[in-house]
């Protein structure tokens, strides 16, 4: 189980509204399962309580994202990325060889090894929890998706949501999701844009993305690599102390997990937050294909003289919806661009004052060391 | 080249006291061009001193452990030695034989030493002379084209001690050499029980690269690598108090020629017969059963294989360490060109110069991490190679004793059954044979209280040896260690300076 007692958050300006305040305060973890404590506090009338809890799964997330993503009239919305499923594959793995090898250590080495894994995993629990957090704190903090139906009932149903969700599924499917992910660039690259404003957002949307998924890659890989040192500082410290020269500590532990939590976390967050405002660019692009193609069946009309007022309503209609997704496309782009400016300079900051914590806590330590063993 | 060495002076007005008395022993080094000196026979340390403490002290300043237990009684022995018949060398050799060195018995040198005898004191610094001396190994240069291509090194000397002809002295020096001189110090001292320091190893891969003429990194790196650990190996050999006074030694130091040492090559008739006694030495230890009587030596083989172990351990989780840091480096900086990337791909113009600074940032921690690396290696990988080796040594003078204590033990038997022989001559009625008999067992009497003697001598010089190890080794690690969490402060320091001036970059983004 784990309480929170500070809210870390890679987006910014969410929770602030009291009249629908959320956060995660609780999470036990099953095996492989983890369940989230959901806490609402509320003055809004359309809720029956002021002040309660659900328990909730991934899952629950999920569902509620795909409905979200899935609903017509939210399609010039960016929807908030879906938090990544909990992935305890590396510390469980870690764990296991770890077993495996507790016979070739000593009981100190063994036992810090353990520590670090058990932060590790502590590590990711975290920043799960946290993931699914914002997710919410970013939907309860928008103006139109926070009166969604679907959140609501997220937030207050105080039954299993699973029999909901398996209904859910076969009345939506996922065409629509199969169609977003596999024509995407193709279709956003293809169109003939007429707005300046998108065209620039289209250029830089598509590069950052690729750029932005590389930086998170090698900032992972960066993160792995750190963690392998530490822990053969683990090992040469539990060796050292056994030879009785001394003990090193747990030097370089300590950074990697934090490091691990703010720039990594921020970019992959971002990542997945840039391919939510491409989906809506996506989004808007078949509907401008959409009213190119009204057009032409509209003029095929005129031609043919037939079915002509359909055509009309349904040209007037494709319009109508580009203009919306348009309009809606770039309130939500601009203030995108604000929510990621401001996000990276809160983490970058507090990445930095903890880099300088860190450096100056090591050297304390460093000096102590030193100073014990010149006076032995 | 290396400089001239001038013969010692005699009654050099300048000079202490020391010099005089230690004439004999000088013109003997200096005279030296065939390699006939005179070995030390087997249960005597090599070199005594030759002069009185009480002539000239200066209060000698023990840096190092004294190695004096019970100084009389080393003396005592080495008086009584003289004489007896002089005892033969032990034909075996721990490390092979050395070609160049021809078993002379000592008489007339150690005879004017064993006059003032009663009056020395053995003590780790003899003459008076605090241990101050200081070797340094530089300036590697190819000599040479092709397979026959060799490195030169430099080796410089730096010391006030007496014993050495000059306060500085420079020769050049190539890795044969230095195999050659442990060699040497290997097959006189170490079957009597001292630790000598072993010499840095082969590398056929990495000696090829450089004689091929392969300029990159690696071998640069690999001369780097064998240049320290030959400074660290004369070091080691010089710091003990025994082989810092071996001829052999002051010559290798001080000699601008040395004779070629032929039989260190790997596939030389004398390399193969190392291999070839190193293997007769496994099988011997394994049917050698020793009854230990003395708790202290089962204790301490023990805690050297447990030693043995954890340095082997550590050695690997620090050459893990290298290694991983290497990787490190390599994805920070590779993450600090997605870095610059992304900052220029950032259309808002306040963000893009941040990422561009955490960028370089990330750039500047990653030379952090080379140089951290660098750190790891030379600085604590390569010392527990060292010692990994040194415990070699160490074992193998354990086993040294084990072997002492068998010959003597075999001895003891041949006595035995010479006397059953001898009582069966007793009534053959064959005079000549019976006294024959006598002499032999007469002789053998000679050698059974000669090999106990010797049992003895190792025993004391190994737990002598062993405890100064043990002091040596503690204070080599400490020294390393600190060294080492210093170069990991000012790493530290380095980060705080780099995330210090980044932070208002972050802070600017408006």
């Amino acid at each position: 189980s784990l309480s929170r007692q500070t809210a870390r958050s890679v987006s910014v300006d969410l929770n602030n509204d009291a009249s629908l305040l959320i956060d995660i305060p609780d999470a036990l973890c099953e095996r492989d399962k983890v369940k989230f404590t959901v806490h609402t506090k509320t003055t809004l009338s359309c809720f029956q309580k002021l002040d309660f809890s659900v328990p909730r799964q991934h899952e629950d997330f999920i569902w509620l994202h795909d409905t979200l993503v899935e609903t017509e009239d939210y399609a010039g919305l960016i929807i908030p990325p879906a938090p990544p499923k909990p992935d305890f594959e590396s510390p469980r793995e870690k764990m296991h060889k770890l077993g495996e090898g507790e016979a070739t250590m000593t009981k100190e080495e063994y036992s810090k090894m353990k520590q670090e894994l058990e932060a590790e995993y502590l590590a990711v629990f975290k920043k799960t929890v946290q993931v699914h957090e914002v997710f919410l704190q970013r939907l309860s903090s928008h103006p139109i998706l926070s009166k969604d139906r679907n959140f609501q009932i997220f937030l207050e149903y105080d039954q299993d949501l699973s029999v909901r969700r398996k209904n859910a599924k076969e009345t939506f499917g996922s065409f629509f999701k199969n169609m977003v992910k596999s024509a995407d660039e193709v279709i956003i690259s293809g169109i003939k844009e007429v707005d300046d404003f998108f065209e620039q957002e289209k250029t830089f949307l598509l590069d950052y993305s690729s750029k932005i998924k590389d930086s998170t890659a090698k900032a992972e890989k960066m993160t792995r690599s750190h963690k392998n040192v530490a822990d053969d500082y683990i090992h040469i410290s539990a060796t050292l102390s056994s030879l009785s020269v001394d003990d090193n500590t747990k030097v370089e532990g300590r950074v990697a997990s934090d490091e691990e939590l703010k720039l990594t976390e921020l970019l992959r967050y971002y990542m997945r937050d840039i391919q939510a405002a491409k989906d809506l660019l996506y989004r808007r692009a078949r509907a401008l294909a959409d009213y190119e193609n009204s057009n032409k069946a509209l003029d095929k009309a005129r031609l043919k003289s037939k079915d002509m007022a359909q055509a009309e309503e349904h040209q007037q209609q494709c319009l109508q919806k580009f203009d919306k997704l348009s309009e809606s496309g770039k309130r939500e782009l601009t203030s995108f661009k604000g929510r990621r400016v401001v996000a990276f300079r809160k983490n970058l900051i507090e990445m930095a004052e903890l880099e300088i914590k860190h450096a100056k806590n090591n050297m304390a330590l460093l000096q102590g060391c030193i100073e014990l063993l010149k006076s032995n | 080249m290396a400089a001239e060495m001038e013969p010692p002076p005699l009654g050099n007005a300048g000079e202490t006291d020391f010099r005089e008395l230690e004439d004999g022993e000088d013109l003997f080094v200096s005279t030296v061009t065939t390699l006939e000196y005179p070995e030390p026979s087997s249960p005597e340390p090599a070199s005594l001193p030759a002069e009185d403490i009480s002539i000239n002290s200066n209060g000698p300043k023990q840096k190092d452990v004294s190695f004096d237990d019970d100084p009389e009684d080393l003396f005592a022995e080495a008086t009584e030695e003289v004489s007896l018949d002089s005892p033969e060398r032990e034909p075996i050799l721990s490390d092979g034989p050395s070609p160049a060195i021809t078993p002379v018995t000592p008489t007339t040198m150690l005879t004017p030493r064993m006059d003032l005898g009663a009056r020395c004191r053995i003590e780790e610094d003899n003459n008076g002379d605090t241990f101050d001396i200081h070797i340094a190994v530089s300036d590697p240069e190819k000599v040479g084209d092709g397979m026959n291509a060799y490195m030169g090194y430099k080796v410089t000397t730096k010391t006030s001690m007496t014993i050495f002809n000059k306060n500085e002295t420079t020769v050049r020096r190539r890795f044969s050499d230095f195999l050659g001189l442990h060699s040497k110090l290997a097959s006189k001292y170490l079957h009597i029980g001292y630790i000598v320091p072993p010499a840095p190893e082969k590398s056929i891969v990495g000696m090829t690269k450089v004689k091929v003429g392969k300029e990159d990194l690696s071998s640069a790196e690999f001369v780097e690598k064998r240049r320290s650990a030959l400074e660290r190996y004369l070091m080691r050999t010089v710091k003990h108090p025994v082989l810092l006074k071996d001829p052999d030694v002051i010559m290798f130091l001080e000699s601008s020629e040395l004779p070629r040492a032929v039989s260190t090559q790997a596939l030389s008739g004398a390399g193969i017969l190392r291999m070839v006694n190193k293997a007769a030495d496994a099988v011997n230890k394994m049917t050698i059963k020793m009854n230990e009587s003395d708790a202290w030596f089962e204790e301490k083989h023990q805690q050297f294989e447990n030693l043995d172990l954890q340095l082997r351990k550590l050695h690997a989780s620090v050459e893990s360490l290298v290694c991983h840091r290497k990787e490190l480096s390599v994805n920070t900086a590779s993450f600090a060109k997605s870095a610059a990337m992304l900052g220029n791909s950032e259309d808002h113009t306040a963000l893009s110069r941040a990422l561009s600074q955490l960028a370089e940032v990330e750039e500047k921690i990653d030379r952090l991490h080379q140089d951290q690396a660098y750190a790891d290696f030379y600085l604590f990988s390569e010392l527990l190679g060292d010692y990994v080796r040194l415990i070699t040594a160490v074992k193998s003078v354990f086993d040294q004793r084990m072997k002492t204590w068998s010959k003597w033990q075999d001895t003891q038997l041949l006595l035995q059954k010479k006397r059953e022989s001898e009582a069966k001559l007793q009534f053959a009625n064959k005079p000549d044979k019976l006294q024959q008999a006598k002499d032999e067992i007469k002789e053998l009497e000679g050698k059974v209280e000669q090999g106990e003697k010797d049992f003895e001598l190792i025993s004391k010089t190994i737990r002598k040896e062993v405890s100064r190890f043990e002091k040596e080794r503690v204070k080599d690690f400490k020294a390393v260690i600190i060294k080492y969490l210093e170069s990991l402060v000012q790493t530290q320091q380095q980060l705080i300076k780099y995330w210090e001036a980044f932070l208002p970059e972050a802070k600017a983004i408006a």
